[in-house]
């Protein structure tokens, strides 16, 4: 039973994965990020982590992708400005790339020991599972990081604020001259001739 | 008084460093006073260091400072006084303070006054470190130091372009010849393990086969060090080949002409081959080659001195000459004979140079003899010092020179060298020729100089003429020490230096004895020819002749005049046979292989990396996404290090 | 119940990071790249839960929290990155952006 529900799972993931990177349109790609991460949350149960299973839903596909959804929206992100994937290039070296990343990985984990084998996982223990285990790990050895961590997001939300607002406000990052001026740059702009004379 | 010998050598050096490193700030009497008081000091306690030494009993005294290790080589720093070091000692204190007094009166109007006295002062801490040091390597740094300090002092003018051109030619000729000593101080190092005097030396003496035995090819090791230490002999004392610095030496000033080059730097060389008797006794063939060479410098250089022109020139010839006398009393076994031609040599060369000196000084700085004459109206005692100074050269008797002298040449006949002999009589008969055409050209006659020259001729100062009369004097008596055989039966020079002389396996340097009458014979045709030189330099130049008759016996052998005026060409010799090569040899090096193949190597090492630069820019191509492919290669890389590595 | 070998996890979480790096690499569109990024960060949170299981200990799955609170912030700056480039460059495509050529 375990085995058919991974299977499916891990099928779905696969396959929405693909559709992630290979469609034309953001918003066809975004949905079927949705689709994955939802496979996700399942697998993720089925290791014995239901928590972390609520909260990616809640978190990733929840916001985060909504998040990407409304930007999508925002900058009306057209299916024509997207192109396919580039051939050329780019892509035969990432493929190389990746293909030499994933044998390294079975190398490193295969070959040096640390394969784990076909031998069944321990069972799924009462304490693995429970909530209060994993809060007690939370907020007692990584008490610190948690707090860091809700420091980052702070930064993070301030970073985003101050990022995003729009050109002209009041203290706003065209007043402070950091683009030289209103006009979108496009290409770069041709060298000014230089009025010396130097003869 | 014995234990403060090592303070004779050092009291100049610090007269040297106080008036090199703050001399700038002292009025001139202050620097005067410095300059003067070291080597006054040093005078005094080398009298009292000579007193204390010959009341004692001993034949040597040694005095070691301090131990020179590096490694497992250990070389005292050590003084030695003995019979040898003490006649060398007090020449050098003596005529060097006595020129230190005329230099006040010479320098006085230079801009480089406080220079000149810090060089020289150094110069006599250096000498003295050459002769009271008790090993070949004591020996040996006053050896550089004296070169050194004679580069300084013969490049003095060196905003004129000529000077400092003499200089790096006495250093570079001087060199050749330090190279050659090294080496010879080297072979003996490794047979001995030491170069003590006192610890190589009596070793020789007492076991001659030590250094008998051949060593570099048919040379035995006494042959071999005796030629090396020659070597550099040839070079310190100007002899054939190496003798060419010597006479533009000239171009510094005239003190130091007298006390480097006549009196003490150049006598060096001679010091050093007495010193090695023992060693020179063991290798005849060696010697006599010595010998040979002194008496074909001796001969060579009076050629050169009869014709020319500039006082001091004739005088920088007739040292080189009389140096070669020298050498060959030295390499006939006369020790003692060589060592009394130093000091007599010393006293009438310096008063000569001094005479000279002031004689320019009263020109204006002219040193053309063709422009002076008649000077005895103006400079009186010049010119009677300057007569005994030529008088003691030429081997009159009673003056030094002829005692000196005619105990070389008495060394070379009794010892059956006729040729050596004849050479030596003949160099005589030039010497007084040409010492008395200087002396008959600059002070009887008439005037040949300018208007304003001769308004401007005086007397020079007490500073100047005190000297010379002091070694005027020096110039007459110090041959009074080592009358020969005829007149006095105890030599006493001969014996005083007795104890140095060594007698290696037990026989005694080959004193052949002449009959009497025989020795009065040699004398007697010595004295004769020393007169006929006089003579004849009288009838062409004494009176009121001025130039002419010189000119007109010049006109008929003009070619053999040319020779000698010009040197024989020698100095254009060398620079075609062996400076343009080495200059285009050191061209090649310069354009070939530095400018090309070192800097070459450099500027590709630069040009690389420019290569990489134009190269590696492409990567910047400003496109994220390969900024992402780059980074995800990177982290392929350390993945690869982190797990396999 | 036969249960499912945790090496099968691994494989799944592995193939699942490459299909996320091809993306990130090969894609045009800025956002499209940031869900590639985002795919590659769920892999990596699938290996950390998996060995949390095998290692019986919650250590794996703090890790996970963090680093999905991480992501969210990342997401958050980064988008608001790009509305701040297209609005002078009226353009998403990451080709665009290059004014650090050489």
């Amino acid at each position: 039973m375990e085995t058919l529900i991974f299977a499916l799972f891990a099928a779905l993931a696969l396959g929405s994965a693909i559709v992630v990177i290979t469609h034309k349109s953001p918003i066809y790609s975004t949905l079927s990020l949705v689709l994955t991460l939802f496979s996700m949350a399942v697998l993720f149960v089925l290791l014995g982590a239901p928590f972390l299973g609520a909260l990616q839903i809640l978190v990733y596909a929840g916001a985060i992708v909504v998040l990407f959804l409304f930007v999508i929206m925002l900058l009306n992100v057209q299916k024509e400005e997207t192109a396919h994937i580039d051939r050329g290039a780019q892509l035969w070296t990432a493929l190389l790339g990746v293909a030499v990343f994933l044998g390294m990985f079975w190398l490193a984990f295969w070959r040096t020991g640390l394969r784990l084998g076909d031998s069944a996982p321990p069972a799924i223990t009462q304490e693995l599972v429970s909530l209060k285990g994993l809060a007690a790990e939370l907020f007692g050895a990584y008490l610190l990081p948690f707090e860091m961590v809700g420091l980052l997001l702070l930064v993070a939300v301030i970073g985003a604020t101050v990022a995003a607002r729009r050109p002209g406000e009041a203290g706003s990052l065209q007043e402070e001259g950091i683009y030289a001026s209103g006009e979108p740059l496009g290409e770069p702009a041709p060298p000014t001739p230089r009025k010396e004379a130097n003869r | 008084m014995l234990q403060l010998l090592w303070l004779i050598p050092i009291l100049p050096f610090l007269g040297a460093a106080i008036n090199g490193v703050l001399g700038k700030k002292f009025p001139k009497p202050l620097v005067t006073a410095v300059a003067l008081g070291a080597p006054f000091l040093s005078l005094l306690l080398a009298l009292g260091c000579l007193w204390e030494f010959s009341q004692g009993s001993q034949d040597s005294f040694e005095l070691t400072k301090y131990m020179w290790t590096t490694g497992d080589l250990s070389i005292p720093v050590a003084f030695l006084l003995d019979h040898l070091s003490a006649v060398m000692l007090f020449i050098i204190t003596f005529v060097g303070f006595l020129i230190h007094v005329y230099s006040v009166g010479y320098m006085a109007h230079e801009e480089g006054y406080r220079r000149y006295f810090a060089y020289l002062n150094l110069f006599m801490c250096a000498m003295l470190l050459l002769v009271l040091g008790n090993n070949y390597l004591v020996m040996f740094v006053g050896w550089e130091g004296v070169g050194l300090c004679s580069y300084l002092l013969i490049g003095f003018y060196y905003d004129q372009p000529f000077p400092p051109y003499a200089g790096k030619k006495a250093f570079i000729v001087n060199r050749i010849g330090d190279f050659a000593f090294l080496v010879g101080m080297f072979a003996l190092f490794a047979n001995f393990g030491s170069l003590t005097y006192q610890d190589v030396l009596p070793k020789i003496v007492a076991n001659p086969g030590l250094v008998t035995i051949p060593y570099v090819g048919s040379f035995s090791l006494a042959s071999f060090v005796a030629l090396c230490f020659f070597i550099g002999a040839m070079g310190k004392s100007a002899q054939i080949p190496l003798y060419v610095w010597l006479p533009d030496a000239m171009a510094g000033p005239t003190p130091v002409s007298a006390l480097i080059h006549a009196a003490t730097m150049v006598t060096a060389g001679v010091y050093m081959v007495v010193r090695s008797n023992a060693i020179y006794q063991l290798a005849p063939g060696v010697s006599l080659f010595v010998a040979v060479i002194g008496a074909l410098t001796a001969i060579f250089a009076a050629t050169i001195g009869i014709a020319q022109t500039d006082i001091k020139k004739v005088l920088a010839y007739s040292t080189v000459s009389q140096l070669g006398y020298m050498f060959l009393a030295a390499g006939l076994g006369a020790y003692s004979a060589a060592l009394f031609h130093v000091m007599t040599h010393a006293f009438f060369k310096a008063l000569l140079f001094l005479g000279s000196g002031s004689v320019i000084h009263a020109m204006s700085g002219d040193q053309d003899m063709d422009h002076m004459g008649g000077l005895k109206k103006w400079m009186p005692i010049t010119r009677w010092t300057y007569l005994i100074g030529t008088l003691a050269i030429a081997g009159i008797p009673g003056f030094a020179g002829f005692f000196s002298k005619d105990e070389i040449l008495h060394a070379a006949a009794a010892n059956g060298q006729w040729i050596l002999w004849a050479v030596g009589l003949i160099t005589a008969g030039m010497t007084a020729f040409y010492m008395f055409r200087s002396y008959y050209l600059t002070f009887e006659g008439e005037f040949r100089g300018t208007h304003e020259q001769e308004h401007h001729l005086h007397e020079s100062p007490p500073s100047m003429t005190i000297p010379l009369c002091i070694l005027a004097v020096g110039a007459v008596v110090s041959g009074w020490v080592g009358l020969p055989k005829l007149v006095s039966a105890v030599n006493h020079f001969h014996h005083w230096l007795e104890p140095v002389i060594a007698s290696p396996g037990g026989v005694s340097p080959a004193e052949h004895e002449m009959g009497s009458g025989a020795e009065a014979g040699l004398i007697a045709i010595a004295v004769l020819v020393a007169v006929a030189g006089w003579l004849a330099a009288r009838s062409a130049y004494g009176g009121n002749k001025g130039l002419a008759t010189g000119n007109a016996w010049a006109a008929r052998i003009p070619v053999l005049h040319r020779l000698l005026l010009n040197k024989w060409y020698v100095d254009e010799i060398y620079d075609v046979l062996i400076v343009r090569p080495l200059a285009a040899l050191s061209r090649f090096f310069w354009k070939a292989i530095d400018t090309f193949v070192i800097d070459g190597a450099i500027n590709a090492g630069a040009f690389l990396t420019e290569l990489t630069g134009d190269v590696g820019r492409f990567t910047t191509t400003g496109n994220v996404r390969n900024y992402a492919l780059y980074f995800f290669l990177g982290v392929i890389l350390l993945f690869w290090w982190v797990a396999f590595g | 119940m036969s249960a499912v070998p945790i090496s099968w996890y691994l494989l799944l979480s592995a193939v699942l990071f490459g299909i996320g790096a091809i993306g990130a690499l090969t894609r045009r569109n800025g956002i499209s790249i940031f869900l590639s990024v985002e795919l590659m960060l769920n892999a990596a949170n699938l290996t950390l839960v998996a060995y949390a299981r095998q290692l019986g200990s919650h250590t794996g799955q703090v890790i996970v929290f963090f680093v999905m609170a991480v992501a969210a912030a990342e997401a958050a700056v980064g988008l608001a990155l790009f509305i701040a480039v297209f609005r002078q460059r009226h353009t998403i495509d990451v080709n665009r952006m290059n004014l650090m050529r050489w």
